[in-house]
């Protein structure tokens, strides 16, 4: 293995990637690619974007010491990397920004995007505000009925949002219904996508956007330690965060990568969405990848705690990255994921993401294992204002009858 | 019918002779298993009964990007009801009776897990014509165009309006059987219209070398189906024969109102000035 890992090139990454879309896209995945390239290629365009993420994001974000969570924990010290601290409170705005500008550049002037919990809707609804592209947000109607605050949040900066009452009714639904809309409008509208998933070039072009992370964190963490991290974590949902911060270090080998799924009620359980440790190589979504499936091919509904790390897919650069065994990756329970948010905010005053509970979660495994001179880097990609609802419930703070704040009357 | 040892009744040979008898083909689809496996073979035999000429069976899929409302209902029911990927073989056993090539058209993922080489085998051996893939592009089938060329299985890709002149000759290379066109861009379902775009792509494709060029997409009216095979070598409907097997009528009505929108479809098929080249 001694090949650079860096910026490695679509369409595949190994045997993982692809196109695996209808012909009607294959136009506008071109376009888009031709788009991406030429604007990467453009002074102006990447001082734009570097203009944006510094005065509207807030970047570069900081990197913060736990050490009272590390004493915990017991072992090596502890650092995150602050994405929670971005606009729009996590990662999600700086993969958002980077397409909203090629949205312009190719002269569309409607986005359509798919969303879970409601995160990638929320900043893509701020990112259209922003550029004055009409915005349409696909979002499963359950998953509108329990984040009844993130859709008003996404009305509010003019987006409509649209329930989507086929199949399960979640976020896996939300990406098709969103496929549908793109293939019947692709003229003017453009899918910005949320994650390192779908069909080329977004797994390379959205790591790119989110390569940020990683490049700010390498650069801190040395300037803080004086040395590479011994680890590095993240969560892997589609995983944007994590490849964005697996960026900064895939080709420092000394510096070892973890991504963490979310386990749900276990792998035993089948109740999870845990595609590596309880899934197969298979195509979802666009693109080759490890899918959550039955031995017919059909997709499995996953399930997580965590709204955003509930899919059945993971982008393909994950996959490549599983296979060689450049990166480790790991389920995370609900349980465990629960107690590192409850032990960060009570010993570092921060409320992480439910999401990023499975990078302190995992983190805190690995850190457990080495020395007190050692070091272990974990993106905490998101803030937990969205998940306090949740996390009240499953403390016990509020009745789980009772319908919490964010929360429709059902 | 002849006994077959390898693929049933190839679509293109189907289309040649149709066209000797001077008209399009009328292309019916249906979703294996909706609402039960011996019920989709019921409504398959209804479908021939009324004037359909090639069949295509869908194997139900839970991710269906390129069907509208109609077809993923009737999917997500077949789904529920516990329909398998290998059901499709044994359908397509039970219409070998009929002297009609049957289709399969399946998004990828389902053909990938049961194997490449064992679906195009187990196709060839129901006797199948070949596979339709709807989000399977040539540049991605190398493993399936292998596996299908070695069972003398047609080779069924789509194009679109938006597909490039480049594009549109990348793939009547790649197609054995016919080309099929989606005539709008979007997804399956009824149309009040079905575009100028779908005329335009017909010949275009044609220019880029297609023998012979199908259109789907859309059509549920006689006359959208008149107009169609007036320029292309066959009509392909689905989401209007779907819709009457998703009413609450006892099955033997459903059945009768198939069967009408079938002849009717024919009939306007059969209709059309056929002007194919």
């Amino acid at each position: 293995m001694t090949s650079s890992l860096d910026h490695l090139v679509g369409p595949y990454f190994g045997e993982f990637g692809g196109r695996f879309v209808p012909e009607a896209l294959i136009a506008a995945l071109d376009e888009l690619e031709q788009a991406y390239r030429t604007a990467m290629a453009d002074e102006a365009f990447v001082t734009e974007l570097r203009r944006l993420e510094r005065d509207y994001t807030g970047r570069p974000s900081l990197l913060t010491e736990a050490p009272r969570f590390a004493a915990e924990v017991g072992g090596a010290r502890i650092f995150l990397k602050r994405e929670d601290l971005n606009h729009t409170g996590s990662h999600k705005i700086n993969n958002v920004l980077g397409q909203a500008l090629l949205v312009k550049r190719m002269g569309k002037t409607r986005v359509i995007a798919e969303t879970g919990a409601g995160q990638h809707g929320v900043a893509t609804a701020t990112a259209a505000a922003l550029m004055d592209l009409e915005c349409v947000i696909y979002m499963g109607e359950e998953d509108t009925q329990r984040q009844a605050l993130n859709v008003a949040r996404m009305e509010l900066l003019g987006a409509k949002v649209i329930p989507v009452t086929i199949g399960t009714r979640t976020l896996k639904d939300a990406i098709n219904e969103a496929l549908r809309d793109w293939v019947a409008n692709v003229d003017n509208t453009h899918y910005l996508l949320g994650t390192v998933t779908g069909p080329h070039p977004f797994p390379e072009m959205v790591r790119e956007f989110h390569s940020v992370i990683g490049t700010e964190a390498r650069a801190q963490i040395q300037e803080l330690t004086g040395k590479l991290p011994d680890a590095v974590a993240a969560c892997v949902g589609g995983g944007s965060n994590a490849l964005g911060l697996f960026s900064g270090f895939l080709d420092d080998r000394d510096v070892r990568l973890y991504g963490f799924e979310a386990g749900g009620d276990g792998i035993a359980s089948g109740r999870h969405a845990a595609r590596f440790s309880g899934g197969s190589p298979g195509v979802l979504h666009g693109a080759r990848s490890y899918v959550l499936q039955d031995e017919d091919g059909q997709t499995r509904p996953s399930h997580s705690v965590s709204a955003g790390l509930d899919y059945s897919s993971v982008g393909p650069q994950h996959a490549y990255l599983h296979d060689i065994g450049r990166a480790e990756y790991q389920p995370v329970t609900d349980a465990e994921a629960m107690d590192a948010f409850a032990l960060l905010a009570r010993t570092e005053g921060i409320l992480p993401a439910i999401e990023s509970a499975h990078a302190l979660a995992g983190g805190m495994r690995i850190a457990r294992e080495l020395p007190s001179d050692a070091v272990v880097l974990i993106n905490l990609s998101g803030r937990g204002d969205k998940d306090v609802a949740t996390a009240a419930k499953w403390f016990g703070l509020i009745d789980n009858d009772e319908s919490a704040p964010g929360e429709a009357d059902q | 019918m002849t006994t077959q040892h390898s693929a049933g009744v190839r679509s293109g040979i189907r289309l040649a002779q149709l066209e000797e008898q001077g008209r399009a083909a009328l292309i019916g689809y249906l979703p294996v298993g909706f609402p039960t496996v011996d019920q989709s073979i019921e409504a398959a035999r209804t479908l021939v009964a009324n004037g359909v000429d090639i069949l295509e069976l869908g194997v139900p899929y839970s991710d269906p990007v390129m069907d509208g409302e109609t077809i993923q209902h009737a999917v997500d029911q077949a789904l529920e009801a516990g329909v398998r990927v290998a059901d499709t073989f044994k359908v397509i056993q039970a219409l070998q009776d009929l002297d009609v090539p049957v289709l399969v058209m399946s998004y990828w993922n389902p053909v990938l897990q049961y194997g490449v080489e064992q679906f195009a085998a187990d196709l060839s051996a129901a006797g199948g014509a070949g596979l339709i893939t709807p989000d399977l592009i040539p540049d991605e089938a190398g493993a399936w165009i292998d596996a299908a060329t070695a069972h003398g299985l047609d080779q069924v890709f789509l194009v679109a309006p938006s597909s490039t002149d480049k594009r549109l000759e990348l793939t009547a290379q790649a197609c054995h059987g016919f080309v099929y066109a989606a005539s709008t861009m979007g997804v399956t379902g009824e149309r009040t219209t079905v575009g100028a775009a779908a005329q335009s792509l017909v010949a275009r494709t044609r220019e880029a070398g297609a023998e012979r060029v199908c259109v789907g997409l859309g059509v549920s009216t006689a006359q959208q189906a008149a107009d169609i095979a007036g320029y292309a070598d066959g009509v392909i409907v689905g989401s209007a024969f779907v819709r009457t097997m998703l009413s609450d009528e006892p099955w033997s009505k459903q059945l009768e109102a198939l069967g009408a929108v079938a002849a009717d479809l024919a009939a306007g098929v059969g209709s059309a000035q056929h002007t194919t080249p």
